[in-house]
C-alpha cells in the first residue's frame, strides 16, 4: 500500500466534490453539537440531582395553636405525641438518616433571617410558625414511605418532600434533553444519508478510475480505501467542530450566562464536556464509516 | 490457460442464454480470434474469463484456477496476471501517457522505483517513446490504443484480452495494432481477440472461434472470418 497515492487520492476528491464536502461537514457538526448538548443537558440534570438531592428534605409540620387541618382539631401538638413521633421516626433508620427537631423559636429566627429584608417580618409573630422535624432520607425515593407513616395523624399538621417541588423541574429539563435527543438522532440519520449520496457521486464521478482499477487487478482495500478515507476526513473535521461548539457552550453559555445568574446550584464541570467530546467523534467517524462501507459495498464491487 | 466445460450463462430477466452450453479450450502461448455478430456471446465470454460475471453452470479455468471456486478477494490477484485492452481505450483524460500506464502499477502497489524503470521500457515496445508527457486528447485513436496496450502489457501478463482493439481504428492504424499484439503474443503472452473486422482474421491467419446465438459454431486452427469469403 503507497500512503501518497491514497493521501493524494483523498485530497483530490476532497476538493473535487467540495459543496459535498461542506455540506457533510456542515450537517456533521450541526447534528453532533446538538447530540452533545443532549448529552450534557443530561449530564447537567445528573449534576443538579446530586446537588439538591443532598440538600432536600422532608418536612414534617406540627400542629400549632389554631391550626385547622383535620388532623389538628385536639389543638397544639402534646409532648407525647411528639415523642412517639420522634421515636417512629427512629425507628425508621437507616432510611431515616438524619433527624432534626425545629422548635418554634428556631423556625422564627430562621424566618427573620429569610425575610430580613421585608415588610412581613414585623406582621408574623414567633406563634405563628409551626415547629417541625426535619428529615434526611439516605434515599430519597423512598419518600413515600415516610408520607404515609406519618401524614394525618394527630398532632400533624402537614408531611412536606422538597424534592416533588425539584421533580417538576428536573422532569421538565429532562424532556428538553429528550427534544434534543431525538432532533439530534433525526439528524444523525439525515446525515447518514447525506454521506451515502456523496458517497455515491464520488463513486460516480471516478468511476473510470475504479474501473480501470478493477480491471489491472487493484484490491477493494485500494480501491475503496481512498472513499473511506475521505468520508471519515470529512465527518471527523464536521465532529471537531461540533467539540468546538461543545466547548464554547460550557465556556461562553454555562461559564459566564447561566452560572453566574444562577448561583445557588452547581452546573456541569468540564470533565463532562471532556467525557463527551471523544464520544463525538467516534459517532461522528463511526457513522461515516460505516454509511460509506455499505455505499461502496453497492456501488464498487469487484 | 482457459478452459471452459459445458459453460451457460443466462443474465437475470433474459429468456435466451448469453452463452449455452460453450466448451473450449485455449492453450498457452496461443492468439485466438472470437469472432461472431453482436450479441452472440463474445462479451460474456470474456467478462467470464475476467470474472466480472459467474457462469449460471458448468466450469471456467482460467491460469490454472476454478474461476467457481475461487473467492471474491482472490479475483484481484487474477486480474493482474490478465492484460485487458477495450475498444474505447479507457484511458483517464488528465493524466499523461506514462501517468496513464504507471497508474496501473500504482494501484496495485508497486514501488515509484520500479514504475520509473518498467513504463518507460513498455512504452517502447508499443512504439511510444518520446510521447510520454502528452495527454490521451493529444493522441491520434491508434496510439491511444497503443497506451491502452501498454497499459494492458506492462505487468507482462500471461493473457491479454482484447475486445474489439481495433474496433474504433481505420484499417492502417489496425495493422498496427495488431503488429503490436503479434508482437506480444510471441513474446509469450497467449492473445484473445474479440473482432468484427474480417481482413485482419483474413490476414493473420490464426485460430478463429466463431460464437452464434450463444453456441460456438466453428472452432478452426489457421481460419478466417467466415465461410462466405
Amino acid at each position: 500500500m503507497r500512503a501518497q497515492f491514497v493521501v493524494s487520492e483523498v485530497g483530490n476528491g476532497l476538493k473535487r466534490n467540495l459543496t459535498m464536502t461542506l455540506a457533510v461537514i456542515i450537517t456533521v457538526a450541526v447534528s453532533l453539537t446538538l447530540f452533545g448538548v443532549s448529552l450534557l443537558v443530561r449530564s447537567q440534570v445528573d449534576t443538579m440531582k446530586d446537588f439538591w438531592y443532598d440538600k432536600v428534605e422532608v418536612s414534617i409540620f406540627l400542629c400549632a395553636k389554631g391550626s385547622d387541618t383535620p388532623s389538628c382539631v385536639g389543638g397544639e401538638v402534646t409532648r407525647a405525641q411528639r415523642d412517639q413521633i420522634r421515636a417512629d421516626l427512629e425507628s425508621l433508620r437507616p432510611l431515616v438518616s438524619e433527624i432534626y427537631y425545629e422548635s418554634r423559636t428556631e423556625a422564627f429566627a430562621r424566618f427573620q433571617e429569610q425575610f430580613a429584608n421585608s415588610p412581613i417580618v414585623d406582621s408574623v409573630s414567633e406563634n405563628a410558625l409551626p415547629e417541625s422535624f426535619r428529615v434526611k432520607l439516605s434515599e430519597p425515593t423512598q419518600y413515600d414511605v415516610v408520607a404515609s407513616a406519618f401524614a394525618g395523624r394527630p398532632g400533624i399538621e402537614q408531611v412536606n418532600d422538597q424534592r416533588q417541588v425539584l421533580d417538576k423541574f428536573f422532569r421538565l429539563l429532562g424532556g428538553l434533553q429528550a427534544v434534543a435527543l431525538i432532533i439530534a438522532i433525526v439528524m444523525l440519520v439525515v446525515t447518514v444519508l447525506l454521506i451515502v449520496n456523496t458517497m455515491r457521486v464520488a463513486a460516480f464521478s471516478r468511476r473510470r478510475e475504479t474501473g480501470i482499477m478493477r480491471l489491472v487487478g487493484a484490491s477493494n482495500l485500494y480501491i475503496q480505501l481512498p472513499f473511506l478515507l475521505e468520508a471519515a476526513v470529512s465527518a471527523g473535521i464536521g465532529a471537531l467542530l461540533a467539540v468546538g461548539g461543545l466547548v464554547l457552550a460550557k465556556s461562553i453559555v454555562i461559564d459566564q450566562v447561566l452560572a453566574p445568574s444562577f448561583q445557588f446550584t452547581a452546573f456541569v464541570g468540564w470533565d463532562a464536556v471532556f467525557a463527551i467530546a471523544p464520544l463525538l467523534l467516534i459517532v461522528g467517524i463511526g457513522l461515516s464509516g460505516i454509511a460509506a462501507f455499505f455505499t461502496l459495498r453497492k456501488y464498487l464491487r469487484v | 490457460m482457459i478452459l471452459f466445460d459445458s459453460v451457460t450463462k443466462l443474465y437475470p430477466n433474459q429468456a435466451r442464454p448469453a452463452l449455452e452450453d460453450a466448451s473450449l479450450e485455449i492453450e498457452k502461448g496461443e492468439f485466438v480470434f472470437l469472432v461472431g455478430p453482436s450479441g452472440s456471446g463474445k462479451s460474456t465470454f470474456l467478462r467470464l474469463v475476467l470474472r466480472e460475471e459467474r457462469p449460471t453452470s458448468g466450469n471456467v479455468w482460467v491460469l490454472g484456477k476454478d474461476l467457481m471456486r475461487l473467492s471474491n478477494w482472490k479475483i484481484p490477484a487474477l486480474r493482474r496476471e490478465i492484460g485487458t485492452v477495450f475498444q474505447d481505450f479507457r484511458l483517464l483524460p488528465n493524466k499523461t501517457v506514462f501517468e496513464n500506464v504507471a497508474f496501473a502499477l500504482e494501484v496495485i502497489g508497486k514501488p515509484k522505483s520500479h514504475i520509473r524503470k518498467v513504463v518507460p521500457e513498455v512504452l517502447e515496445v508499443v512504439g511510444l517513446d518520446g510521447k510520454e508527457d502528452r495527454r490521451p486528447d493529444e493522441l491520434s485513436g491508434g496510439e491511444q490504443q497503443r497506451v491502452a496496450i501498454a497499459r494492458a502489457f506492462v505487468n507482462r501478463p500471461k493473457l491479454l484480452i482484447a475486445d474489439e482493439p481495433t474496433g474504433n481504428l481505420d484499417p492502417g492504424t489496425s495493422v498496427g495494432i495488431m503488429k503490436l499484439l503479434d508482437r506480444i503474443n510471441r513474446l509469450g503472452t497467449t492473445v484473445v481477440m474479440s473482432t468484427h473486422d474480417a481482413q485482419i482474421v483474413d490476414q493473420m491467419r490464426r485460430r478463429v472461434i466463431e460464437l452464434e446465438h450463444g453456441h460456438v459454431v466453428r472452432d478452426q486452427s489457421r481460419g478466417v472470418y467466415g465461410y462466405a469469403r
